[in-house]
């Protein structure tokens, strides 16, 4: 899926190449035709020398220049000066065997040029296409001025408060709520979600969505940097401040890597020559010298080092594209790994809105008890009076509802058209002497009497998302192995979920800080650390619990501080399937980052065996270092394009 | 305090290094470079004054690596 305009299409054509790049692109073509040429003009002696300087020269002035600030600087193991060493090194041996062969030299040096080129190049372009993935700020907000004129300003000097106008096809700036029109909103950059979401009055918005057909005048609730467009740039950018093991790996490695190439090289160039010498034979200094120059040639670790984090990167580009944001590479690394998920139930497998599920009227219909029932809960606000309006829309008719009394831990009582109605639990039916019979189902039960006698009951539960069992699977495909269920509802109404979800293991009647102790247990009872365990809920009141699990993941991040605050991993919106998502994603991008690791090694140590023992030159050394390089880079771009 | 700003550099081994003179630098509590974001986040001492701190930063990163840019 590619969303690209025109507009976009038309810049990835023109503006490929920085000047830097399109300067060294035709240093490199110059000296390659230079060093073509000359092989067919017939010159010798100083001459020869002096015209292949030439290329050499263009192909590698800077690097020779950066040589000396190396020395200067006193940074002897830089690669430029190594660099220069190998190239030089090979261009004396030529002149004091009189060969007169300097275009390996020169090839050495226009093959590493090809090699930063080409590098330069392809983490410029993946660059690019995660800042257009990442292209969700506004750069303007439309703020009405007194005359009724529209004004463009600054996003970042709109005050909380202000109303500001969204043209369709406009980008919203800045959180606020709608107060007046309507429209539907594309909320792709921020959740992956490609249904349109509708907006109304008193709705809110959110700050990178676009707005597709209706003109929304909004009063901004947030400043411009607090908004949630600016909060998932910060995240993002934020990322490299926990990298991964595979990065601190290849850092530590690169940092020892060149040392040791050059302590080889020293060692390569200097024991085996005495050592003949000692034994009466002929030391061979340029043999070994030459082999000891083809080793600084592979002693760059640049090639190895820019694939990881390239990588890295780009999966966790991919991931956003898909609505779910991580908050380092770490936290890829981990999710791999994860091998128990520990789900909160309410919010984040059901949907945590209380709906009417069944209707039990004892003799009258449905619609009559609903009725009846939705008048008493008139003036509620708990959440299942809520759920009753929602089933009974039409509340507001002309019957009379009077004298409304709540009682605390019991339900309410009010008279309806002159009856003395109570709707409530047990306890309420037996303090106004009601005989009421249990229901089978699992929920809330709510009792409705009428002047004292029984009337039947309601039955309110939670309701599963529609992917959550789709989501348990997709995990278990993907290398988890234990799905466990937390939560503070009765065990019957938790083993009831558990069971049509697929869930392993299930903790009901849990405290808030119960599941802190239930998710140290867990991770007490792994077998290795190795074994990740990721916890995922709606980041309302289980902030703890996120942050004691390896990976804490929080759903339902669009427009909640408290999600993006406390979670490694958020998903912008609330569909359990996106945590699979992130899971596959993460497993494709650490195979790719290990693949390269393994290859790029493998390959740098094999050029090394070959070059010791004299099988292979320097054109063979250079020619695999650029190709592993080369090979490394693409095959990192690729995390860009998982799905 | 922390402050991010951004930079210029090459290749990614030279981003490391940047980051490793960054934080060896006085006044600076740790820093962190993101090479493919091409910012480096540096966390400042207790008292340090950021402006010039970031001068010895900057000039340290130039001393590893010539071609490297700190836009302050």
């Amino acid at each position: 899926m590619k969303r690209c305009t025109g507009a976009c299409a038309r810049t990835e054509g023109e503006a490929e190449m920085n000047p830097k790049q399109k300067k060294n692109l035709v240093r490199i073509l110059a000296a390659g035709l230079m060093t073509v040429a000359l092989h067919f003009l017939p010159v010798t002696g100083l001459l020869r020398f002096l015209l292949y300087m030439l290329p050499y020269g263009i192909a590698g002035y800077d690097i020779l220049f950066k040589a000396i600030c190396g020395i200067k600087n006193r940074q002897p193991l830089d690669e430029c000066l190594l660099m220069t060493v190998a190239t030089a090194g090979a261009i004396v041996l030529a002149l004091y065997q009189r060969s007169g062969d300097y275009v390996e030299a020169i090839a050495v040096m226009l093959f590493y040029q090809i090699g930063e080129w080409f590098q330069s190049f392809a983490v410029g372009k993946s660059r690019k296409s995660i800042a257009e993935l990442m292209d969700i700020a506004p750069d303007y907000a439309n703020v009405e001025t007194e005359n009724g004129q529209l004004e463009q300003v600054d996003p970042d000097e709109v005050a909380v408060g202000t109303i500001i106008v969204i043209r369709p096809g406009e980008r919203v700036p800045i959180d606020g709520v709608v107060v007046s029109g309507t429209s539907s909103l594309n909320t792709a950059a921020l959740t992956g979600e490609s249904v349109p979401r509708d907006v109304a009055e008193d709705d809110e918005i959110f700050s990178g969505c676009i707005n597709l057909s209706g003109l929304l005048r909004v009063q901004t609730s947030k400043e411009f940097g607090e908004s949630t467009a600016s909060k998932v740039l910060e995240l993002i950018e934020d990322a490299s401040l926990h990298k991964s093991r595979s990065e601190s790996f290849i850092s530590k490695f690169a940092r020892i890597y060149t040392p040791a190439v050059v302590g080889a090289a020293l060692a390569l160039a200097l024991i085996p020559p005495i050592v003949l010498l000692l034994t009466g034979s002929k030391p061979l200094w340029g043999t070994w010298i030459y082999r000891a120059l083809t080793f600084l040639v592979i002693s760059c670790p640049c090639a190895l080092v820019v694939s990881i984090p390239l990588s890295f990167f780009a999966g966790l580009g991919a991931a956003s594209r898909q609505g779910v944001l991580i908050k380092g590479s770490n936290y890829l690394e981990l999710l791999s790994e994860t091998r128990t998920v520990v789900f909160d139930k309410t919010g984040t497998l059901t949907r945590g809105v209380f709906e009417v599920t069944a209707v039990h009227p004892d003799n009258m219909d449905e619609k009559q008890l609903l009725h009846l029932a939705a008048h008493v809960e008139r003036y509620s606000r708990h959440p299942i009076a809520a759920s009753l309006r929602a089933a009974y829309p039409n509340e507001a008719d002309n019957c009379s509802v009077e004298n409304i009394v709540e009682i605390a831990g019991h339900g309410i009582t009010a008279n309806v058209n002159g009856d003395t109605v109570a709707v409530g639990n047990g306890r309420l039916m037996d303090r106004v002497g009601a005989v009421w019979r249990s229901c089978h189902k699992d929920g809330t039960i709510l009792h409705v009497a009428i002047n004292g006698a029984y009337a039947g009951h309601i039955v309110i539960s939670d309701v599963i998302k529609p992917h959550s069992a789709l989501a348990i699977r997709e995990l278990r495909r993907n290398g988890m192995e234990q799905a466990v269920m937390l939560t503070g509802d009765g065990k019957a109404v938790a083993e009831g979920v558990a069971a049509e979800l697929g869930i392993d293991r299930v903790y009901s009647e849990l405290l808030p800080q119960d599941k802190v102790a239930k998710v140290e247990e867990l991770l007490a009872e792994r077998e290795t650390k190795r074994e990740k365990l990721a916890f995922v809920g709606d980041g309302m009141n289980d902030a703890p619990v996120l942050a004691r699990a390896d990976v804490g993941i929080a759903m339902g991040g669009i427009g909640s501080d408290a999600a993006i605050e406390a979670a490694d991993i958020v998903l912008m919106d609330d569909d359990p399937l996106k945590i699979s998502t992130a899971v596959r994603i993460s497993g494709k991008c650490l195979r790719i980052v290990r693949e390269n690791i393994f290859f790029a090694i493998g390959i740098k140590l094999i050029c090394l065996i070959l070059g010791a023992f004299g099988i292979s030159n320097m054109w063979f050394a250079i020619f695999a270092d650029v190709g592993v390089m080369v090979l490394a880079v693409l095959n990192a771009i690729r995390c860009i394009h998982i799905q | 305090m922390k402050k991010s700003y951004k930079i210029d550099v090459d290749c990614a081994a030279c981003a490391d290094k940047m980051e490793v003179a960054a934080g060896k630098t006085p006044g600076v509590k740790s820093a962190s470079v993101n090479f493919m974001a091409l910012k480096m986040k540096v966390e400042f001492e207790d008292g340090a004054d950021p402006a010039s701190v970031m001068q010895e930063v900057r000039k340290n990163c130039k001393k590893i690596e010539s071609d490297c840019e700190v836009f302050l």
